[in-house]
């Protein structure tokens, strides 16, 4: 049973991954990541069932509470972003290009 | 057998704080003046007239221990550690650094008193008693210093002060020139200095590195590192004192303002050198040849000197030139192991020296800052404290009976001669007779005969009471420092010499009456036909001479400045230049360049991937992480 719990925790997880590089639009890059993120809390929490063990819920919790501190700072600095150029596509923001 | 004395360490400090509470005034005003001359000059003059009391103090509480023990030591402060050696920030005042004490503290509050009418009206006032204040320091560390080390704080303090102080009025770039140039040269005197204390540490300086140590194991020193050291000290004396073949610094200081020219350049900082050599009398005693060394650069210098300033034609070069040579007196006299006799000479020499160069200056100030003498002439009636004070300076310096210099420079060619050095006193005669003449020829150019410049002569007049005060103040001196050395023919008792004994190492001769009649002889007779010449010459009113032959070369100083020009500063600076244009470049540069290359070249290739997309980072992460994550679980056989 395992398996098929651990294949959708990598499927959302790759689909979180190809959102994060193919996307351009800031916030559905954003949405990619809290994917991801949950797809990685599908695994903890599917491993500790099969282990018997708290330590994978503790883990999930802690992944939650993180992702909701990081969803006010990313969404504070999404809004600066769109103050700056009035466009929330990644391409314009190339500051690094070398 | 050592007493302490706790208030050893203010009299070096108190002018350091002045420099440094000037310093942070005139730095925090230096834009727009809110601080008056007044303040300034208030806050200037206290250090070194408490640091006067303070000496006067200390000089009466070594007065009341008996003769033997009379050393009072304090040690401030640990300075360092290394090893089993300590070098701790330590003050000596014994009979010898107690008279140094109370003459540079005296004449050092005298010409900061003066200066304060010289200087008035300068746009750094405060930088100037900064700086003079920092000087006073580091010379009273110089000479309180319990050992060569903090000696050689003072002599480098001292150095870097001199050179602050020339380049003064830094507008004009000849005056940076000059700075340059005393600073440079007295930086090959104290490498000299360096080397003869490292390997007088070497020899004897485990035992305890400061002089009451020193002395007491001097006589292991080895005979050949003996000379060595006391050599290599010499050296860094002739740096610092101006002695041949580093003398050449000396008359170019004169670019400073005068009081720095009367304190640093003729009555205390030059002195150091002898003050150095008296101090390490205990090893000069040891090695004759070293003394014998000393002795004849010194009476070289002293005829040399003279020579260049009998043909001088700038009032405070020719007053340089008669330093260099008066300096050249003083080492003779501790040459020939007479120490008391070259640090009595240094004793009224600060104050003839400095009255000269102070009156010099009220000469300079009345004229607008014009020194040529041959545009004087006739000041007498229009300067009459001025002339009064430097006639009686003059007398001092020329020898005369019983101005103060003539019982100095008497005890120096005496000792030469009943030590048996003839043909140093037959010398010193000569320098003294020239001595009389050049001075008098200064003496009577300036102040006799007629205006040659009559608009000049109507614009002049004497300097206000804060500059006459204190040439007054060393007129006293110049005239009475003299008796407090009275030799037994004049039915004296040499209280200086006798005062200095527990300090030195030296043996008095014991020549005859004739010899001591013949010494007083030779020196007044020297002194009566320089001057007469001088009077036929000049005191008529003569006319600029040209200088032809001889006088031309002894005008240009022999050339020796082109000399070191061509023979030593024109190959350093191709050498320099070479190694800037092949060296630099290829050499040393090349493997730092192509290191620079190489980064840029990586820098270059790495370019590429920085697209600056965020999407594109999101890849090089995904890429890392994947690769991480395999090679990690390959490794842990998973």
């Amino acid at each position: 049973m395992i398996e098929h719990y651990l294949s959708l925790s990598v499927l959302l997880f790759c689909l979180g991954v190809l959102g994060v590089i193919s996307r351009r639009n800031v916030f559905v890059v954003f949405m990619s990541i809290e994917l991801m993120l949950n797809a990685a809390n599908l695994g903890f929490v599917a491993v500790a069932r099969l282990h018997q063990s708290m330590d994978g819920h503790v883990l999930a919790l802690m992944v939650m509470a993180v992702a909701a501190a990081e969803a006010a700072l990313a969404l504070a600095v999404v809004i600066l972003l769109h103050k700056h150029k009035g466009n929330l596509d990644t391409n314009i923001f190339s500051l690094l290009k070398g | 057998m050592e007493g302490n004395l706790s208030s050893l360490g203010f009299i070096p400090l108190l002018p350091l704080a002045g420099a440094l509470v000037l310093g942070l005034m005139h730095l925090a005003t230096c834009r727009g003046r809110l601080i008056s001359e007044r303040i300034y000059a208030l806050v200037g003059c206290i250090g070194p007239i408490l640091s006067f009391l303070l000496a006067v103090n200390v000089f009466f509480a070594l007065q009341a221990l008996p003769a033997q023990s009379r050393f009072l030591s304090h040690q401030a402060f640990t300075w360092f550690s290394v090893g089993e050696l300590t070098i701790s920030m330590g003050f000596l005042a014994d009979p010898l650094s107690v008279l140094m004490l109370l003459f540079v503290t005296l004449v050092g509050s005298l010409i900061h008193v003066y200066s304060i009418g010289y200087m008035a009206g300068d746009p750094a006032f405060g930088k100037f008693f900064s700086y003079l204040n920092l000087f006073l320091g580091s010379m009273l560390i110089l000479v309180l210093g319990d050992g060569p080390l903090v000696m050689f704080v003072g002599w480098e303090g001292v150095g870097l002060c001199s050179y602050l102080l020339i380049s003064y009025y830094s507008e004009d770039r000849g005056n940076v020139v000059a700075g340059n140039k005393a600073f440079i040269v007295n930086r090959i005197g104290d490498f000299g200095f360096v080397l003869g204390m490292s390997f007088l540490f070497w020899g004897i300086g485990a035992e305890g590195f400061d002089y009451l140590s020193l002395k007491a194991n001097a006589h292991l020193l080895a005979p050949t590192l003996g000379i060595t050291v006391c050599l290599l000290l010499f050296v860094g004396a002739t740096g610092k004192s101006a002695q041949i073949p580093l003398y050449v610094w000396l008359p170019d200081a004169m670019a400073g303002p005068t009081p720095v020219s009367a304190l640093i350049h003729a009555a205390t900082m030059v002195t150091a050198g002898v003050y150095m050599v008296a101090r390490f009398s205990f090893l000069y005693a040891q090695v004759e040849v070293a003394g014998l060394v000393v002795a004849w650069i010194g009476i070289m210098t002293a005829l040399l000197g003279a020579i260049f300033g009998m043909f001088q034609n700038d009032i405070k070069k020719i007053l340089a030139y008669s330093t260099v040579s008066q300096l050249g007196y003083m080492f003779a006299g501790v040459g020939v192991a007479a120490y008391s006799a070259g640090i009595f000479h240094v004793f009224t020499h600060a104050f003839f020296k400095a009255l000269l160069f102070l009156g010099a200056g009220s000469v300079i100030l009345a004229l607008h800052h014009r020194q040529d003498i041959w545009q004087m002439g006739g000041l007498k009636n229009k300067l009459p404290i001025t002339y009064w004070t430097m006639l009686i300076g003059a007398l001092a310096l020329a020898g005369c009976p019983p101005f103060s210099g003539f019982f100095s420079k008497d005890e120096i060619l005496y000792s030469a001669l009943a030590g048996g050095h003839t043909g140093i006193w037959a010398i010193g005669v000569l320098v003294a007779g020239m001595t009389a003449y050049y001075t008098f020829r200064l003496i009577f150019v300036v102040f006799h005969g007629q205006p040659r410049d009559r608009e000049v002569y109507d614009h002049a007049h004497e300097s206000p009471k804060v500059m006459t005060l204190p040439l007054i103040v060393l007129a006293v001196g110049a005239l009475f420092a003299g008796f407090l050395n009275l030799p037994a023919i004049f039915g004296g008792h040499q209280q200086v010499s006798h005062w200095l004994a527990p300090s030195l190492t030296e043996v008095h001769p014991h020549g005859s009456m004739a010899t001591e009649v013949l010494a007083i002889g030779g020196s007044v007779l020297a002194f009566v036909v320089g001057i007469s010449i001088a009077y036929r010459r000049f005191a008529g009113g003569a006319e600029q001479p040209v200088f032809t032959g001889f006088r031309k070369f002894a005008y240009h100083k022999f050339y020796v400045d082109e000399l070191y020009d061509t023979v030593l500063v024109r190959p350093y600076r191709f050498v320099g230049q070479a190694v800037q244009r092949v060296i630099e470049p290829y050499v040393t540069d090349g493997p730092v360049r192509a290191a620079a290359w190489l980064y840029r070249m990586a820098g270059l290739a790495f370019k590429v991937i920085q697209v600056g997309y965020v999407r594109v980072y999101a890849i090089y992460m995904v890429i890392g992480l994947s690769v991480m994550s395999l090679v990690l679980s390959q490794s842990l056989n998973f």
